[in-house]
């Protein structure tokens, strides 16, 4: 007689196991660890479905590489880096190159052939032939102190790049956490009830789908005033009550005509028990998977609109990109590359991780998806 | 269809006043109103500040301020742009509309054509090497970050490759050359026109054409009539301003547009590719397919006739999803390449705080938005007879 009742193999015509009075299975074991014990066997399950699909595994390890720079920031401000040389919006360095004067007007640079060097020196006239002067660069190569290199105002493109990270992952998490929340109720409501309250939220989804973010975001940018946390905020409803909710709600009308929403009904379940105890957590999954797609899309839209300098944010990679390409830098291509290329395969690469994860994800949750 | 097409128009109209209410809420809720860009101004009497806002009608009530709102914009009066004072609303944007509508449309259609010809062989070639090599590109392409693209590739094309062969492959941006145009008896937008409606017509006439081959010829001489029609479609226009006066101006015009066409192309195409791979991955397990391989049928009769052109359907359906992307690509488009269209238009707008010209572009932009959306549902009614024939 064991006091464990196994769940994982249920053995029928088992006349070994204890009764209740009512002639149910005693299961002695608090519901909560076999819950937990059914979620773990969950997870296992389904991670192996993940880790099948090595494009996915791919994604979620520049998902966490970022993370882990994002989380490293702080520190390296905190322990190695001086803020005020490393600070991404404030700080200020700028590596002086030496220069041995040849004949006035002129120098001599054996290393790099920096032509605004001479414009320089016809401004400090009083330095003699034979003398060195050095002669302050940014935006400056990569070096051992600035691994990218400098900004055109002198900061640090491998602290800036990190900051930002943060911003990234703090704004993706806003926007699909109030997607996740706003579709999965509009379209558990807009399923369950169907009918008039339906149509009227399903046409809604409609025009919100049907006009784009971009041109709207871009007028409200100039209306208010747009930080990081209501960029998501809006991203998160403009997505939630639409694509996002208009899938939902096929998930959910597949849900509530399942035999067990009638029993909750028959039992006595309220509407609102029925829709957030039974309906939503049969669609969570699913949201789940949206959740990584609006990721991917805030990520994106942030940097857009950072890009054309309509976010007030301190800094992003979208900003990045804005700052080299004002200053004039973008034509000067690969001879000043750290300033256009980190920042915009960032952006690349961390909104194609949501991306691809989101597919490995969409194999695990529709099953209809798996091995063509 | 008649029936189907003018219930949709309805609904429409009715999204759309829905659309400007929300708008006109938004405004609404803006911190001041649009008196306030004035307050600022020492050297304005207040009298003459309650005479601005009663000739802004801010002196009315809310509802009173909404239904002017909407009277005004149902009969064409967008208000004054006021960055650039005299000029009205209504007119820079009919100025700027042909430029976006052409850039949309072509975008659209060329990504559509060519996303779904290569997304077709692609999944007919499963597992070889160019099939893992495109896929990989286009997930690139999809997910890349796109005003940095649209920049990279001015500088690819506009600048470096430029420099290395020595003439302008691409100008960098703007929509022509403004020295070339000095003295010019026409003006950009009648050439432009004139563009448009040649190559409209061709492409017009073409379709025609094919149309009549399908009914009347046998298939193999059909395919053949609609490829040398459409090559002599593509070809005319050429032809015609070659012959023609505009010759210089429209090169020039054409010139300036093949850059931005082809780098929103690319990005929207990207999309349509892979969904057009895995619905054809989908499709090619179907019976249907057995069927006619079993039945002896070419492997191109198999791809191009029983699997493509059910695999079809679902791509004509993310047309609207498309739309919405070719929109937001666009605007980025317009502004990085300066692109005069209604996008940056927009962005300028917004830029100098000029919100009546910010409204006005934005609900033109929410009209062709609605527009395209009734062309793909047009178009899916056509392709899908399940829906015709309801």
């Amino acid at each position: 007689m064991s006091d464990r009742v196994d769940l994982e193999e249920p053995q029928v015509g088992d006349f070994q196991l204890p009764r209740a009075p009512g002639g149910g299975p005693v299961i002695q074991e608090p519901l909560w660890r076999i819950r937990l014990r059914l979620f773990r066997k969950a997870l296992r399950r389904n991670w192996a479905l993940f880790a099948k699909n090595k494009i996915g595994l791919v994604g979620l390890g520049i998902i966490i590489a970022f993370a882990l720079a994002a989380l490293a920031h702080p520190i390296l401000m905190d322990r190695v880096w001086d803020p005020a040389i490393y600070d991404p919006v404030r700080g200020y360095d700028a590596p002086r190159t030496e220069f041995l004067v040849v004949e006035n007007g002129t120098v001599e640079d054996p290393t790099s052939e920096i032509d605004h060097a001479t414009a320089r020196l016809k401004t400090t006239p009083f330095v003699k032939v034979g003398e060195t002067i050095s002669i302050p660069s940014q935006p400056a190569p990569p070096s051992d102190s600035h691994w990218l290199g400098t900004d055109p105002l002198g900061r640090d493109i491998l602290s800036q790049l990190m900051y930002s990270t943060r911003a990234a992952f703090l704004l993706g998490a806003i926007a699909a956490f109030v997607t996740v929340l706003i579709a999965t109720t509009v379209g558990s409501i807009a399923a369950y009830f169907g009918g008039w309250i339906d149509s009227l939220l399903m046409r809604f989804a409609d025009l919100v789908l049907l006009v784009p973010l971009i041109p709207i975001l871009i007028v409200i940018s100039s209306l208010f005033t747009l930080t990081l946390p209501l960029l998501g905020v809006l991203i998160g409803i403009l997505s939630g009550f639409g694509g996002t909710a208009i899938v939902l709600k096929s998930q959910a009308l597949s849900v509530s005509v399942k035999p067990f929403i009638d029993a909750a009904r028959v039992a006595g379940g309220s509407n609102a028990h029925i829709i957030f105890r039974h309906i939503i957590p049969n669609v969570l999954p699913l949201s789940f998977l949206y959740m990584m797609f609006t990721v991917t899309e805030a990520i994106a839209l942030e940097a857009t609109l950072s890009f054309l300098g309509l976010m007030n944010v301190q800094m992003s990679w979208g900003l990045m990109i804005n700052v080299a390409h004002s200053s004039g830098y973008l034509l000067s291509g690969t001879s000043y590359w750290w300033l256009l290329i980190p920042a915009g395969m960032a952006v690349t690469l961390l909104a194609a991780a949501f991306f691809l994860a989101g597919r490995a994800m969409d194999e695990v949750v529709n099953p209809r998806l798996r091995r063509r | 269809m008649t029936k189907f097409i003018s219930k949709r128009l309805v609904q429409m109209v009715i999204l759309f006043a829905i659309f400007l209410t929300i708008l006109f809420f938004l405004l609404e809720a803006q911190p001041g109103d649009l008196s306030q860009q004035y307050i600022g101004n020492p050297d304005i009497p207040p009298e003459e500040k309650a005479r601005l806002a009663a000739r802004l009608g801010l002196d009315q009530p809310l509802w009173g301020r909404y239904a002017a709102y909407m009277r005004n914009f149902f009969t064409g009066n967008m208000g004054v742009a006021l960055s650039q004072y005299p000029t009205s609303v209504s007119s820079l944007i009919l100025a700027a509309l042909p430029r976006t509508i052409v850039l949309f449309l072509s975008a659209t259609v060329l990504a559509y054509y060519l996303g779904f010809v290569t997304g077709k062989v692609l999944a007919w070639r499963r597992g070889k090497a160019t099939e893992y090599l495109l896929t990989l590109g286009g997930v690139g392409l999809y997910t890349i970050f796109y005003p940095w693209f649209a920049l990279l590739m001015i500088w690819f094309f506009g600048f470096t490759l430029s420099g290395w062969l020595g003439f302008t492959v691409f100008p960098i941006n703007k929509f022509i050359d403004a020295p070339e145009w000095t003295g010019s008896p026409f003006t950009t937008n009648a050439v432009f026109m004139r563009m448009i409606l040649v190559a409209t017509l061709a492409l017009f006439v073409a379709s025609v054409i094919t149309l009549l081959a399908r009914r009347r010829l046998e298939l193999p001489q059909a395919i053949r009539v609609r490829n040398w029609s459409f090559l002599a479609a593509v070809i005319f226009p050429f032809v015609y301003f070659w012959i023609s006066p505009m010759r210089k101006y429209a090169g020039d015009i054409l010139h300036h547009t093949i850059l931005p066409v082809g780098t929103l192309t690319l990005v929207a195409f990207a999309g349509i590719m892979l969904l057009t791979r895995s619905s054809m991955l989908e499709t090619l397990r179907e019976d249907y397919i057995l069927t006619a391989r079993a039945k002896g049928l070419s492997e191109k009769a198999i791809r191009d006739r029983h699997a493509a052109r059910n695999a079809l359907l679902p791509v004509v359906t993310s047309l609207v999803l498309a739309l919405a992307f070719v929109i937001g690509g666009g605007i980025i488009t317009e502004t990085v390449f300066s692109w005069p269209g209604i996008g940056l238009l927009l962005f300028q707008a917004v830029l100098l705080e000029d919100i009546p010209l910010a409204m006005g572009t934005l609900s033109i932009i929410a009209v062709l938005a609605l527009l395209g959306h009734l062309i793909a549902d047009i178009i899916y009614v056509y392709l899908d007879p399940r829906i015709r024939y309801q």
